[in-house]
């Protein structure tokens, strides 16, 4: 079968090889555009979020290249994620691409249906469940090493001496995962990923200004989605850490997974939980951020997306009560690169001012 | 006797008769807020996350009318009302689950807000366990709560037998509460049967939809909404879909539209949605494209929003009408 995914970050370099171990021709989705966009825009409903809209765009897409199943996640709400499938199949049907959407439940929710639908993916590809299994493990490594290698550019990005060097060098890194095809290779070209980012020439003697960036997954996790924010933060000089990654909670050393239950840390804002997408996380997220020293936060949002509405009208309280400032950037079609820039930039430069600010409002105490 | 204050908007339309009842009975004081001014709305675009649905806006605007009145505002935390969907896992749409924090965060000034947390699929008795926990926040005894209880639900069975009986709520309510033994149904001369489906603030806050139903009414339309519908009728239209929807208010409108699509003499569907609504993004391309495979009835959506003007709104229902007595007649 052709088979196709969900574009969403650098995973398509673990998706592809998964669907091609299978024993499946993988149609492999490109990067959003504007053409994804337009495409998405004028198919789906007008007040559809935008990852609902960007994902129809993919979907047409790769429709145009052949693929004739698309495989994606399902969800239990209570957001409208969960039925992202229902809809994207109503409307591939009605453009009659005879494209089957395959979502898969949360185990938890329907184990037969989940089974059922990885034995018919075996079964189509003619894998044996042994050797399905191994794929699926070694696909699991390689999400893991693509996370590794992107969490480490956007650590070292604000040193670099030379602008772009790190976004190159990540780039190669990830070529060699892409060519790596078991454990063993999956592991050494990790390393020697993460190598080619040290060597990047480096300015250590700066004291980057740090941002967290919280929201909504698709947009947290697309950086075609988000005009490459966290590249554009990392060039401006800026450190940035975001908690979602799709390895994210299996990871000990991330900020939010040191604090234990991000519900728990929410709570004092916002009494209930789960609300859908990432808006607790939202809420918990920048209470921890706040806690842990951080100049700033960005808060990435789709255009009308109700849980991060619901964390937006919350936000500022928090702000005001942990002097951490808050920058919302919802995101819809009409958002352009440099309208972004622009607001980001701003937003760096009141960080520096406030950075200098307290820098020398201590000194004249300490005078004092 | 302290007061207590009930925003005229969002899940009041199903709940009033039960939660008036039932402070009544405990001797407290209920105000409610009165229908939807222009103050009200402007109050509330003004206060609340200007991202936020025209809904949401308003219940911010009712619960700062009602701030300096009362003791207390009535905002549960609607989390589910009962075990459905596919994963039984219905709940409310995401602003509902956090609308007593934004409330409260939006909004100086105000009372205590009692914002219990309503999750009726965890068993059968979770109503009285609210109603407890309701009562004692007022310092009431056990007995009476169970009193104040039983006798609420007695006044919700006799709404929703009102319902049932083709009334819509604001009328059931008034027969129930002012005494008004009986609206004697308007509706003789017929013209057209037409289902108006969509969230119970959507379509009975006759402010925000420009008084479509007062409209209808008198273009002769008789107008059946999915509240007269029984669960029953209604569940049975779940097993027609891939999947549930995830939000109560949305099923219901999902299902009636649905049930109402099959309906012999039925002559059109309005789906009154608000602007932006997100849960509705769905809905309504859904209630389309199925009007359209089931039965090819006609099907209008009217989006609503701060700025809908009713000349705008009776112009589309208009040429909805003559469109529909046109395929009538040619029929
Ligand atoms: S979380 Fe936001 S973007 Fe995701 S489905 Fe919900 S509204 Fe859409
Ligand atoms: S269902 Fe729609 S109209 Fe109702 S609160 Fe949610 S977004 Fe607003």
């Amino acid at each position: 079968m052709k088979i196709s995914f969900p574009h969403m970050g650098y995973s398509y370099i673990a998706f592809k090889w998964l669907v091609e171990n299978m024993g499946h021709e993988c149609i492999i989705p490109p990067e959003p555009s504007k053409k994804t966009l337009d495409l998405g825009v004028r198919y789906a409903p007008e007040f559809a979020c935008i990852p609902f809209k960007m994902l129809l765009g993919t979907y047409l897409e790769v429709a145009e290249k052949g693929a004739e199943v698309i495989l994606t996640s399902g969800g239990m709400g209570p957001c409208r994620a969960g039925l992202y499938w229902v809809m994207h199949q109503y409307l591939l049907d009605e453009l009659n691409t005879g494209i089957k959407v395959v979502a898969f439940e949360p185990p938890l929710c329907d184990l037969r249906d989940f089974l059922k639908k990885l034995h018919w993916i075996r079964k189509t590809g003619g894998l044996s469940l042994k050797a399905f299994i191994q794929v699926l493990r070694i696909t699991w490594e390689k999400i893991k090493a693509i996370d590794e290698v992107e969490m480490y550019s956007h650590e070292i990005r604000p040193y670099e001496i030379n602008r772009g060097d790190t976004t190159r060098s990540l780039w190669r890194a990830l070529d060699m995962l892409d060519v790596a095809n078991n454990e063993m290779e999956i592991k050494m070209a990790l390393q020697e990923g993460i190598k080619l980012l040290q060597q990047i020439p480096q300015d250590k003697s700066r004291n980057p200004l740090k941002i967290g960036i919280i929201g909504e997954i698709y947009v947290v996790l697309e950086p075609a989605a988000n005009h490459y924010i966290q590249i554009m933060l990392g060039e401006m000089g800026v450190q940035t850490d975001r908690s979602i990654y799709l390895t994210a909670y299996t990871r000990k050393n991330t900020i939010v997974n040191l604090e234990g239950d991000i519900f728990s840390v929410a709570k004092p804002y916002l009494a209930e939980a789960p609300i859908g997408g990432h808006g607790v996380n939202s809420i918990g997220e920048t209470l921890l951020y706040a806690k842990h020293g951080f100049d700033g936060v960005v808060q990435l949002a789709p255009f009308a997306c109700i849980p991060e509405i619901v964390a937006k009208s919350i936000l500022p309280a928090i702000s005001r009560d942990h002097g951490i400032p808050v920058l919302t950037l919802f995101i819809d079609e009409q958002t352009g690169k440099a309208g972004v820039q622009t607001r980001l930039e701003a937003f760096v430069d009141l960080l520096e001012k406030r950075r200098q600010y307290k820098a020398t409002h201590k000194n004249a105490r300490l005078v004092v | 006797m302290s007061k207590i204050g009930i925003p005229r908007t969002l899940a009041y339309f199903i709940y009033f008769p039960f939660w008036k009842t039932f402070f009544e009975a405990l001797g407290q004081e209920v105000v409610v807020s009165p229908p939807t001014t222009r103050e009200i709305m402007d109050i509330g675009v003004r206060e609340a996350v200007n991202d936020a649905c025209i809904p949401i806006k308003l219940y911010h605007g009712h619960v700062a009318y009602l701030a300096d009145k009362v003791d207390y505002i009535f905002c549960p935390r609607l989390v589910s009302v009962r075990k459905h969907g596919d994963f039984g896992t219905e709940t409310f749409c995401p602003k509902f689950l956090g609308l007593p924090d934004m409330v409260r965060l939006a909004l100086n000034n105000l009372p205590e807000i009692i914002d219990e947390r309503v999750d009726l699929k965890k068993g059968k008795d979770e109503l009285l366990k609210v109603c407890a926990r309701v009562g004692e926040t007022l310092g009431q005894s056990g007995t009476e709560i169970k009193r104040a209880f039983k006798q609420a639900m007695k006044v919700d069975g006799r709404f929703k037998q009102l319902l049932y009986q083709n009334y819509t709520p604001v009328e059931a309510m008034a027969m129930i509460f002012d005494q008004q033994e009986h609206i004697p149904p308007p509706r003789q001369e017929t013209d057209l049967k037409i289902a108006v489906v969509g969230y119970p603030y959507a379509i009975y806050d006759a402010y925000i939809n420009a008084g479509i139903l007062k409209l209808l009414q008198k273009e002769k339309v008789r107008v059946y909404t999915q509240d007269m519908l029984s669960d029953k009728t209604m569940n049975r239209q779940a097993r027609t879909l891939p999947k549930s929807m995830f939000w109560y208010f949305s099923n219901r409108a999902v299902y009636g539209a649905l049930h109402f699509m099959q309906e012999k003499g039925i002559d059109g569907i309005i789906h009154i949605t608000a602007f932006a609504c997100g849960p509705d993004s769905i809905v309504d391309r859904l209630l389309e494209i199925e009007s359209r495979r089931r039965n090819h009835i006609p099907y209008l959506a009217i989006a609503v929003d701060e700025h809908t003007g009713e000349a705008g709104i009776r112009t589309r229902v208009e040429a909805f009408l003559d469109m529909l007595r046109f395929r009538r007649d040619k029929a």
